[in-house]
């Protein structure tokens, strides 16, 4: 029962779809400054190489003499250790930035491919129906049972470590996310009659999945989307954290963590304490945005 | 002439949206005698609902009443302190809202819904208050009443449903029931049942009535007056009979025309030209000037309301009221 | 009825036949548990006994039958470290975890759920977006490393909470718990609170959402149309309809919280079960492993065929189906 009258029709001069978007999203200044810091995070990541004052990874520069060095000293040549050093006496801003990368790669990468295949059987599994989509449901319905931590624990102590590794066990934690929430979304447009039109029309299977069922599905897998990249970014440290995941070798953030546990008890709090506040603002400005993007896509919360 | 029972005023009713301030009520005078049937007829958007929520306080924010005055029984509601709002409610004002199943609680039993209304306006004991609503389902017409206050909503049909929702309206035998469209959610063949249970019950006990509807035919046995809206503003009220034979407001008559059954059969179904405006762009004159077939250029201001011959009407150019034929 | 917790039953040990298979045969892909266990000067004959006592030198599938076997008695074979059997390792640390979990999520659905119903009743006051922000927050942290804060600022530098390991206990129908006596549960708060902080948020989010879907329909407007009070619209007409999601999805969390408490446990070196799979994983133990997950997975089911019952009981539409008007 609605009390308000039908809204102005788009021929008066309102706005298109996108600028109601872009400005119901603006409405949150939580949202806009979690998309400020994003932004700010993936450049920084993206342009590591030029921004970090000192490439940790490699181990001719590194001093064993400057380890341990809390934040604001100097090293012998010069460079301010803005962030301190670690226990082997690496720069924490440099290591601190090329973590950010690494976590960045590993959640996007997995998430993108988690998306891909999940959506693709969720909507298959919404327009085939019968068999096929019974089977494809009954798996993530047991998947979805477990959870992720223990899925990912396991995969891991079988498959070792390695970033490909760790990348198979966030995609298999992650696919069935995508993979339900496409199917719910498909098999609401593709119970609508004009589905039905096009099918007896003729129209081509491939053709109402990719026009109008994978459309339709877009905006909530979105929002799973962003949610799902901060959850595989901080099961990721989570397991680099416990021992398992990434190698040494390229330290996302959750190792830089795991090794300054150590040092903690001893009050060198920064080569654990800074490597989780750039964890943590990462996920949050994440969350940030995909809290905005759940509440201006959703449907539900008459707007 | 006694008092009448409700006296609006000029009332004004906005909603504050993204695209700016909305009158969903712009001004609506209209009074109510005790006992009376009005009939509040209106197509979706022309502030009927909003015109009954706001009688009894339920226009929550972004919505606000922004003027005029609403008189029930002398006393003035519109600034009411919301403890006193609470009072009324319930007791001495009661409403009926259109889709029985989303407005009875799902999850709470007949007897729960019930008897806490009882309760909420009067000190009795619980058994006191099943007894009453027992007496309420009963009075209502559903049978075997005292098993049935135990069940919950979803086990009732449409029909019993919404006879449920009147019986808690009945409760307190509050002296006004605004009704928001309750038999819209029904079938029509329920429909004239309840239409029957209302007029009955609200005869028998002297309950004035606002039935608020979109539909002139539900209205024209059962009211006593008709009062129609557009836009915001009421344009034209009357004796039920002199309304609906002879109306004198553009928009009544072409109401009352595109009724299938006014056209002969074969022939092309009359529509009033054009679409309802957007509230929120509202020129300065007369609303329906747009889609009038009286329209002049003196519509561009807005007329006022006058009152002739028992007869209120909100237009430049009124039809002549058709000499009623001796019956 | 019977017939539907019957056919749950049989789901459960289909799921169950699967996961062991599944890690059992993952498992035996990874190392050798004879290295890590034998000293490595110990010669091939010594190495060779010690397979021979772990079972370890029967091909793969003769493995699994005798495990299979075994579980189907109730045994799943002898821990590789402890040397006793590993069902009975488990349930020796099981009601740490339990009562670690249940403190966590008490902590979270006491808080939670009042805030939550603040933040939507109100959601337009500085206080609701605090505790919005303040959520984001919460489910933003990486659990292991607020425990790591948690120990900084109150083992270290306050020093008001003990930082490791887990208080006295006293006995209760034949269960070893910590958190019923003033000791025990100092040990026990940092551990809950960090366990619940994820939680936490996600039930003031959840209890906030319902609210504010709920409040915008019908039912909310005819009961204040009808004259009750606020307290009763709120505290008997909101409260009965967002209890019903409610509490399914905070039954699917105290799973969760189970699992979860694999990380707090290992930072707080909380002796349950969570740091002792962990351990087993590093240490090869197999059998260990191999049951902690049959039994966490029981447990999962338990708990979702407990939910979906509880569901059935509170919404009376689900459990009066049958009925006819």
């Amino acid at each position: 029962m609605s009390v308000l009258p039908t809204p102005p029709s788009p021929a008066d001069g309102v706005q298109t779809p996108w600028g109601r978007f872009a400005s119901q999203f603006a409405e949150s200044r939580l949202a806009m400054a979690g998309l400020v810091l994003l932004v700010v995070i993936v450049l920084t990541a993206l342009l590591a190489p030029w921004i970090a004052p000192q490439d940790p990874y490699d181990l001719t520069k590194l001093d064993l003499l400057d380890a341990r060095q809390p934040p604001g000293a100097q090293s012998m040549d010069g460079l301010t250790y803005w962030l301190g050093t670690d226990g082997q006496g690496r720069d924490m801003l440099s290591a601190i930035i090329y973590g950010m990368r690494v976590s960045l790669e590993v959640g996007v990468l997995s998430g993108a491919i988690a998306l891909s295949i999940g959506s693709v059987l969720g909507v298959l599994a919404a327009y085939l129906g019968g068999r096929f989509e019974q089977v494809v449901m009954r798996i993530v319905d047991i998947q979805l049972g477990f959870p992720a931590i223990l899925v990912a624990l396991i995969l891991l102590a079988v498959l070792g470590k390695g970033i490909d590794k760790i990348i198979i066990a966030l995609v298999t934690v992650q696919w069935a996310y995508y993979a339900r929430t496409a199917r719910s979304a498909a098999l609401v447009e593709r119970h609508k009659e004009y589905i039905e039109a096009a099918r007896s029309l003729g129209l081509s299977g491939a053709r109402i999945v990719l026009r109008h069922l994978l459309p339709n599905a877009l905006p909530p897998l979105i929002v799973v989307g962003t949610v799902q990249v901060a959850h595989a970014i901080a099961l990721e440290a989570t397991l680099s954290f416990l021992g398992l995941g990434l190698p040494p070798t390229e330290p996302s953030l959750g190792l830089l963590i795991s090794n300054g546990y150590e040092y903690l008890m001893s009050g060198k709090y920064w080569i654990s304490v800074y490597p989780g506040i750039a964890l943590l603002l990462t996920i949050l400005a994440i969350n940030l945005v995909g809290d905005q993007l759940r509440d201006v896509l959703n449907p539900r919360l008459a707007r | 002439m006694s008092a009448p029972l409700l006296a609006v005023r000029n009332l004004r009713t906005e909603f504050a949206t993204r695209d700016g301030v909305l009158p969903a009520v712009a001004d609506v005078s209209i009074d109510l005698a005790r006992g009376e049937v009005l009939g509040l007829v209106g197509e979706s958007g022309s502030g009927k609902s909003v015109t009954g929520f706001s009688i009894i306080g339920l226009i929550d924010p972004p919505g606000r009443i922004a003027g005029g005055s609403i008189a029930f029984n002398g006393e003035e509601l519109v600034g009411a302190a919301p403890e006193r709002m609470r009072a009324l409610r319930g007791r001495r004002i009661a409403m009926i809202f259109q889709d029985p199943m989303m407005t009875l609680n799902p999850v709470l039993s007949i007897e729960t819904q019930m008897v806490e209304t009882v309760l909420a306006h009067e000190r009795t004991s619980r058994e006191a208050a099943r007894a009453r609503s027992i007496d309420a389902l009963t009075r209502v017409g559903i049978a075997s009443a005292a098993e049935r206050l135990h069940q919950y909503p979803h086990q009732f049909s449409g029909g019993m449903r919404q006879r449920v929702a009147i019986a808690i309206a009945l409760l307190h035998s509050p002296e006004l029931i605004i009704a928001d469209e309750p038999t819209t959610a029904l079938d029509v063949t329920v429909q004239g049942q309840i239409l029957y249970e209302m007029q009955k019950l609200t005869r028998d006990s002297g309950t004035a009535l606002i039935w608020i509807t979109h539909d002139l035919a539900v209205v024209a046995g059962l009211a006593d007056r008709i009062a129609v809206m557009y836009a915001g503003r009421i344009v034209e009220v009357g004796a039920a009979a002199d309304v609906l034979e002879s109306p004198c407001h553009p928009y009544t008559r072409g109401l009352l025309d595109s009724v299938p059954a006014a056209t002969a059969p074969g022939q092309r179904l009359k529509q009033i030209s054009g679409s309802t405006p957007s509230l929120l762009r509202l020129g300065a004159g007369c609303a329906f000037r747009e889609r009038c077939p009286r329209a002049t250029p003196e519509c561009s201001a807005m007329p006022e309301m006058t009152t002739v011959d028992g007869r209120a009407l909100r237009c430049h150019h009124p039809l002549a009221p058709v000499a009623r034929e001796a019956a | 009825m019977f017939v539907y917790v019957l056919r749950r039953l049989s789901q459960t040990a289909l799921v169950l036949a699967i996961t062991s298979l599944l890690v059992f045969g993952g498992l035996y892909l990874v190392g050798d548990p004879v290295e890590i266990l034998v000293n490595p000067s110990a010669d091939q004959i010594e190495k060779e006994r010690a397979a021979a006592a772990l079972g370890l030198d029967k091909p793969i599938h003769e493995q699994y039958l005798t495990f299979v076997k075994g579980a189907l008695t109730g045994n799943l074979g002898n821990s590789f470290v402890y040397a006793r059997p590993a069902l009975q390792v488990i349930f020796e640390r099981m009601p740490a975890t339990l009562e670690l979990a249940f403190l966590a999520m008490l902590i979270a659905v006491t808080i939670g759920i009042p805030l939550g119903l603040y933040a939507g009743l109100r959601p337009g006051s500085p206080v609701s977006k605090a505790i919005m922000a303040g959520s984001i927050l919460g489910f933003s942290l990486p659990t292991f490393w607020v425990g790591l804060i948690l120990i900084i600022v109150f083992a270290v530098q306050l020093g008001w909470l003990p930082s490791t390991g887990r208080g006295p206990t006293t006995e209760v129908l034949g269960l070893q718990l910590s958190i019923l006596n003033v000791e025990g549960l100092k040990y026990a708060l940092l551990p809950a609170i960090n366990l619940a902080l994820f939680k936490l948020s996600l039930i003031i989010r959840l209890t906030r959402a319902q609210v504010r879907e709920q409040s915008l329909l019908d039912y909310i407007k005819f009961a204040r149309a009808k004259g009750l009070s606020n307290r009763r619209v709120i505290g008997v007409h909101l409260l009965k309809n967002i209890m019903i999601p409610l509490v399914t999805v905070i039954g699917l969390e105290l799973g969760s919280v189970i699992a979860f408490a694999v990380v707090t446990e290992t930072i707080f070196a909380w002796p349950g079960m969570g740091k002792l799979v962990i351990d087993s994983i590093f240490q090869l133990d197999r059998p260990v492993v191999v049951a902690y997950l049959l039994v966490v997975v029981f447990m999962f089911i338990l708990i979702n065929l407990v939910v979906d019952l509880l569901y059935s009981i509170l919404d009376p539409r689900v459990r009066l189906a049958d009925v006819r008007s």
